[in-house]
């Protein structure tokens, strides 16, 4: 018998009213895979991320993470969004709260980490991340790439089994970029599994073992990466590499 | 003015009789004010029609007619409440006022609640908070700095609203001193003089107290 996959999705539909966002997905991510998620603006591909711990709730269909199904909103929720860690393009630290404490509030209230320790590992995650010095400052006091970098550590606080990543460099100055990808392709590196939508190639290449691209909602091609940059089947795939290769 | 300084005593006991009739009303306002701003933002249905409600019937009735409700309309469905000091009117009023204030006082939350940007609720439900620490431990906090001006407007008004409390019958605040004073032969003028400005030494410090508090909140991150 081989083991459940980390994530999980059968036949999962979703509308907002008229619009159909997501059609008929179906999808698996194994432990410790690294899945990179493509695709034209408005495609799906936040929706798709944003399901995944059901921040979004879907119409049909099955999502498991861990070989466990999403429960209804409530306590059950909450427990297994913990286990789901999660990064947002625009970082959302909690303003009224140091970088030590933004890591530190979900193990202190979720966990019920003593204090003392959940600090010692949070320094030690800010560490990770490479600012550490920077624990007791406010989050509009830091640049983008730090605060995503907090925002990293703030998730991995949690210990999590997966990781989602909606675009956590567009938001980003082009020099920000690299600090923030240089700490994912470590986390990769380690073994963590992770859902990335990113048009980063170069990282999608250096850390990715799938590509998936979506286009109005569907998944049109789940391929390696060497092989769908080099060589993607679908013309909605060729088409979209065209536009973002000559940007 | 010959009234206030010759009965000084009485608006003294007045003064302190309103103020603590205003502390109960606030404290009572402020808690179910923000019980029912949870109950409106709630992922529960049950919950936010209680909410929506409330703040219908009560921000839409008179604040008399919520008063005689409280004093007389409910102790005829079995709702008895405690007499205070003797008076028995003075917890219904306080629950009247505090019913009546605390549609007000949800409405200033819950606009301070949708102040706060939807990234910080949905960041901390995904650290895996529940609904109620994500109010308590992100939300509110942030939502304070917006809420603190308009909840003071609120807890002025409802320190002039707690006049019609004593007009119908909770003695020893004050209002019912310049009933008893003009009883006493007082002019209607003279008495209402002390009483008005006898308000004004609760109001106006109010919202001075008030301005240091947003202040003192502004200063803060
Ligand atoms: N809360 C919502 N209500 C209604 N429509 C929505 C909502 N969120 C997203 N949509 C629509 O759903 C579609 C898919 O949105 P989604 O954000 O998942 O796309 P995306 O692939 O992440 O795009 P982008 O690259 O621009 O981030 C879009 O057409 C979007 O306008
Ligand atoms: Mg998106």
């Amino acid at each position: 018998m081989t083991e459940a996959p980390m994530i999980r999705m059968v036949s999962v539909d979703k509308h907002f009213g008229e619009l159909h966002v997501l059609r008929d997905i179906n999808l698996e991510v194994t432990a410790g895979q690294v899945v990179v998620v493509l695709g034209p603006s408005g495609s799906g591909k936040s929706t798709l991320c944003r399901t995944i711990n059901r921040l979004e709730p879907i119409d049909s269909g099955t999502i498991e993470i861990d070989g466990q199904r999403l429960p209804e909103e409530g306590k059950g929720l909450a427990g297994l969004r913990a286990d789901v860690g999660m990064v947002f393009q625009s970082f959302n630290l909690f303003a009224h709260k140091t970088i030590l404490e933004n890591v530190t509030l979900g193990p202190i209230k979720v966990r019920r980490t003593p204090k003392a320790e959940a600090e010692k590992a949070g320094i030690g995650l800010l560490e990770r991340v490479g600012i550490a010095d920077q624990r007791d400052k406010y989050p509009a006091q830091l640049s983008g790439g730090q605060q995503q970098r907090a925002a990293i550590a703030r998730a991995l606080a949690m210990k999590p089994k997966v990781m989602l990543f909606d675009e956590p460099t567009s938001a980003l100055d082009p020099e920000m970029v690299n600090e923030v990808l240089d700490v994912m392709t470590t986390l990769a590196k380690e073994g963590m599994t992770m859902l990335v939508v990113t048009h980063e190639m170069g990282f999608a290449r250096r850390a990715a073992n799938r590509v998936v691209f979506m286009s109005d909602g569907e998944i049109v091609e789940d391929a390696e990466p060497e092989a769908f940059f080099t060589a993607p089947r679908s013309d909605r795939a060729k088409d979209f590499l065209g536009k973002i290769l000559t940007h | 003015m010959d009234a206030l300084i010759a009965e000084f005593p009485r608006f003294v006991s007045g003064f302190l009789g309103t103020l603590r009739l205003c502390l109960f009303a606030a404290i009572g306002a402020l808690v179910l004010g923000t019980l029912l701003a949870a109950f409106r933002v709630s992922p529960v249905p049950p919950l936010r029609w209680v909410g929506t409600s409330w703040v219908t019937v009560f921000r839409n009735s008179p604040l008399v007619v919520v008063l005689f409700l409280f004093a007389f309309g409910l102790p005829q469905v079995g709702v008895v409440f405690p007499t205070f000091g003797g008076n028995s009117f003075f917890w219904p009023g306080v629950a009247g006022l505090a019913a009546y204030t605390a549609a007000f006082v949800c409405e200033a939350v819950r606009s301070g609640i949708n102040s706060v940007p939807a990234g910080q609720a949905e960041a901390a439900r995904a650290v895996g908070l529940t609904f109620q620490q994500t109010l308590g431990s992100v939300v509110l906090p942030q939502a304070l700095r917006t809420v603190v001006p308009p909840l003071g407007s609120v807890m002025i008004a409802m320190i002039k609203n707690s006049a019609i409390v004593g007009a119908f019958g909770v003695t020893g605040e004050l209002f019912s001193v310049d009933g008893a004073l003009t009883a006493a032969g007082y002019s209607a003028l003279s008495s209402l003089g002390g009483v008005a400005l006898a308000y004004l030494a609760i109001t106006i410090p109010a919202g001075i107290g008030l301005g240091v508090l947003e202040r003192k909140i502004e200063v803060k991150r």
